[in-house]
């Protein structure tokens, strides 16, 4: 230690923090580290546009970037009774809850909308690991109930973008029990004839995987994703020895037979619209100019809550 | 008789009278008669103390005891022809999970469970009870075999988990938990299920999600284990206590959640202190659960299943 380290850097420091640019204006790939203009990654719905890094993206911006003109109407979702458990860690589960909402503006770690990609009407689901880690709760059960019985009423297809690190412990044994709960959803739309088509994206793991995630009529994940059962930390101490590179990677899994494909988020939407329209027997999908799709019949949901809250407001 | 940490203090009383008898038969003059009954009389309500509201946490350890009846002796004892079927026609047979034809008060059911071993040899055998992708899918392949020959299920969930491995994730250990629990929802046959330890997880998921559901009166089912939990929300896993508390785990508030159907009462210290008539308790359970399902015709069957896990999640409890 001397005047240097002391005095001189400190100050260096302080006159080269005071010219960063404000925070939301530029965010740094965690990958390759390259500065990426907010609005240049928004577009490019939080791919990195330098190495193709996956950024977490909310569910409404998926939704936004997913939908014909970025419309869609959110579909309700019952809401559960509060803390059943009267959960207590070094936190109270309830003031958990309100940090998370007030962190995401949303209710809880799973959104549910209906709309049309490509003019094909469809039921989505996005979960939110942002919300607690998008953890399996009984909202996040009664969310994908609620959209496989709106895909079930309408006769449309039932998408659903998975991320979670599992269950969500502060709803202990109800938490477990959304595995079964969310089984019987999927086995609804399945029973009625249509397709189910899984997103994994990162990370997708525990209870989650071992639920809905893994009954899919398709399963797709977004490139580098983490999907797997158990923690790689676990396994490791399980079986003392140092897992393989790209373990538990979607590409990983893709190897070993458990995915269908690995798709880049930015040809999500046309691969999902290509797989959906075949599925449900219907011809190609028109590229080119589409018209705009009218407004949705019961669209109390005003434009502003449908598109994405860090959208320009529309002209 | 192995003592758990929070039966020291009985070990000891025990102990005393084994060590005085022992005297008495050495030297006949002495009269330890009466002086060995007094301990052990103060040993069994010592026991009947211990045993009366548990904490949830020791309720694990009860839960976990390995002198405990596993699946293989409740196999054994309330089966009879039981005849093992192996497999899952395509990468192994898994000796975590037991299962085959059998038949159960005469009449044919499909039984399958997690053995967890008895001794070192067997418990490398049964890889403590945690279940790898194969084990799931050979429950799979013996829920089908059921439901196409029309013969009720039974499963008996003893397991700390589905294995954490390498293999076992390559092999997909989640698809498969995925797979067999939605068979057990599909399935036009009864199916009756029975928490006889630890229901740990998705790896018990697979297994008890049955039309009814029977808890020993200390077995646990949780989410996590208590010391995963703690590590994770208290960042230490020592505070595995609070965690198990907090859980709401035990056999008692999963019946009050809805989520067990029954509880079936376990001698005084735990089954495992009388082995014979716990089994023979969820024999009965089991008899009992079953007998009022064989009535129902398959759409009936699998329609209250998944009610029974729709409406779960309507009521919470208190503090």
């Amino acid at each position: 230690m001397n005047w240097i380290t002391n005095y001189v850097r400190p100050r260096i420091n302080s006159i080269f923090s005071r010219r960063e640019v404000p925070e939301n204006l530029w965010s740094k790939c965690d990958e390759c580290g390259t500065m990426l203009f907010h609005r240049e990654l928004r577009d490019n719905q939080n791919v990195c546009t330098n190495c193709g890094h996956h950024m977490a993206i909310t569910p409404r911006e998926r939704f936004a970037a997913m939908f014909d003109g970025s419309v869609f109407n959110e579909i309700d979702v019952p809401e559960p009774i509060h803390d059943p458990l009267q959960f207590r860690d070094q936190k109270k589960y309830p003031d958990r809850m309100k940090a998370a909402q007030k962190k995401t503006g949303e209710r809880d770690a799973m959104l549910v909308a209906e709309g049309e990609i490509g003019a094909l009407p469809i039921v989505a689901a996005a979960q939110d690991f942002s919300f607690m880690g998008g953890s399996m709760g009984m909202y996040v059960g009664n969310a994908i109930i609620a959209g496989a019985e709106r895909a079930v009423a309408t006769g449309k297809p039932f998408v659903l973008f998975s991320a979670a690190g599992g269950a969500r412990m502060q709803e202990g044994i109800l938490s477990l029990m959304q595995m079964p709960r969310t089984t019987v959803a999927v086995e609804m739309v399945k029973e009625a004839g249509l397709p189910y088509v899984v997103v994994l994206t990162h990370p997708t793991t525990g209870g989650v995987t071992a639920s809905y995630a893994m009954l899919g009529d398709v399963h797709i994940s977004e490139p580098n994703a983490l999907i797997g059962f158990a923690g790689a930390r676990v396994i490791e101490q399980t079986i003392r020895e140092k897992l393989p590179e790209g373990f538990q990677r979607a590409e990983y899994l893709l190897d070993h037979g458990m995915l269908d494909r690995v798709t880049p988020r930015t040809e999500m939407r046309e691969e999902l619209i290509t797989i959906l329209r075949m599925l449900m027997n219907q011809p190609p999908a028109i590229k080119g100019n589409l018209p705009a799709p009218e407004a949705p019949e019961a669209a109390p949901v005003a434009e502003a809550a449908v598109t994405a809250p860090e959208a320009e407001p529309k002209p | 008789m192995h003592y758990l940490e929070f039966e020291k203090p009985l070990a000891e009383i025990e102990g005393k009278a084994e060590e005085l008898r022992a005297m008495g038969v050495a030297n006949e003059e002495m009269d330890v008669d009466k002086e060995a009954r007094a301990l052990d009389k103060k040993a069994s309500e010592l026991l009947r103390e211990l045993y009366t509201d548990l904490t949830p946490w020791r309720k694990c350890l009860v839960a976990r005891h390995p002198d405990r009846p596993h699946c293989k002796d409740y196999i054994e004892a309330l089966f009879t022809e039981y005849t093992p079927l192996a497999g899952d026609r395509n990468f192994a047979d898994d000796h975590a999970v037991m299962g085959g034809l059998a038949r159960f008060n005469d009449e044919p059911v499909v039984v399958i469970g997690q053995e967890k071993g008895s001794d070192t040899k067997s418990r490398i055998e049964r890889n403590f009870g945690m279940a790898r992708p194969e084990g799931y899918r050979k429950a799979i392949r013996l829920m089908d075999l059921a439901d196409r020959f029309n013969i009720p299920v039974i499963t008996l969930v003893d397991t700390p988990g589905a294995y954490p491995g390498k293999g076992a994730e390559e092999r997909g250990q989640s698809e498969a938990i995925a797979r067999s629990t939605e068979k057990c929802l599909k399935i036009g046959v009864p199916l009756v299920s029975v928490v006889i330890g630890e229901g740990g997880s998705g790896g018990a998921v697979a297994f008890a999600t049955a039309n009814k559901l029977a808890m020993l009166e200390h077995s646990v089912y949780s989410v996590i284990s208590p010391e995963g939990c703690a590590s994770i929300l208290w960042k230490d896993a020592e505070k595995m206590r609070e965690a198990a508390e907090a859980l709401r785990l035990t056999a008692q508030d999963l019946k009050e959640l809805g989520v067990a159907d029954r509880i079936i009462r376990e001698p005084v210290g735990g089954a495992q202190r009388d082995r014979e008539a716990a089994i023979e308790a969820v024999g009965k359970a089991i008899a009992g659960m079953l007998d009022p399902l064989r009535k129902k015709d398959r759409d009936a069957l699998i329609k209250q299943r998944r009610d029974k896990f729709l409406k779960l999640g309507a009521r919470g409890l208190a503090a």
